[in-house]
């Protein structure tokens, strides 16, 4: 599944909540689908706040169903990119702190998924890559 | 939509709604500042039973919140904490604040 939007803040709500319904066919616990809606959110945004600091441009979506309950989410912007990402992964760094940032959203993604890739390229964008493993559900037995 | 608030002697309680994300955390802190500003409390409640979702913006509102009461000598207290929220406030460093309120000890919500 793949949605196209652009990086409007009234858009944040729409990504997370698509994602949350189409991944809704493998039957999560509602904090599974809690921690997917709120790392969904944080990649968003960052796409909002940074990758398009003063302009608006496309962030696309990827979510793909893999093997054993596992769900990948890619988040894509062809934005400004990220001059040094392990610096932007640190807790509490932030570049945006005006808009009250907590400098949080690597760490939330992290924290919220079983593993998080991030490529980018400074000028090209960035893709951040969530990947999510469900707990078995007993309809499958 | 203004937040619900009640003001009970120099304790002013802000009941947050709805989801909390980096679009709708700037309305918010704008009414929540602008009471503050207002009521001038000496301990600000802000009670979270009614927010249904919130990723980190919930926490830079939060910690703005509870600098701008610092910067007035007061101190702030998150309430009525959902379940589902509780793993991100305490993920934030918020919880070495001091500041959220521990499970179980619930508030009603009036």
């Amino acid at each position: 599944m793949t949605i196209t939007f652009e990086s409007r803040s009234s858009n944040e709500a729409f990504a997370r909540s698509a994602v949350a319904a189409f991944i809704a066919q493998l039957d999560p616990t509602i904090g599974e689908l809690n921690d997917i809606r709120t790392a969904v959110s944080e990649a968003v945004t960052n796409c909002v706040v940074h990758a398009y600091k003063d302009r608006i441009g496309k962030i696309s979506v990827n979510v793909r169903i893999m093997k054993e309950h596992t769900v990948t989410i890619r988040i894509k912007d062809s934005g400004c990119g990220i001059e040094d990402v392990e610096q932007a992964m640190e807790p509490l760094y932030t570049t945006a702190p005006e808009e009250e940032r907590a400098g949080l959203g690597f760490a939330v993604m992290q924290s919220f998924s079983d593993m998080l890739k991030v490529r980018s390229a400074v000028g090209k964008g960035t893709t951040v890559t969530l990947t999510k493993k469900l707990s078995p559900r007993l309809s499958d037995a | 939509m203004e937040p619900k608030s009640v003001m009970h002697g120099s304790e002013l309680t802000i009941y947050l709604t709805g989801e909390i994300d980096h679009h709708s955390a700037r309305k918010m802190r704008e009414a929540a500042d602008s009471l503050i500003q207002q009521k001038k409390p000496s301990l600000l409640k802000l009670n979270f039973a009614g927010v249904t979702f919130m990723d980190s913006s919930g926490i830079g509102l939060v910690m703005g919140r509870y600098r701008t009461m610092l910067l007035y000598g007061g101190s702030v207290r998150v309430v009525n904490i959902p379940e589902n929220l509780r793993r991100i406030m305490e993920l934030s460093g918020l919880g070495s604040l001091n500041i959220l309120e521990r499970s179980g000890e619930l508030e009603t919500v009036k």
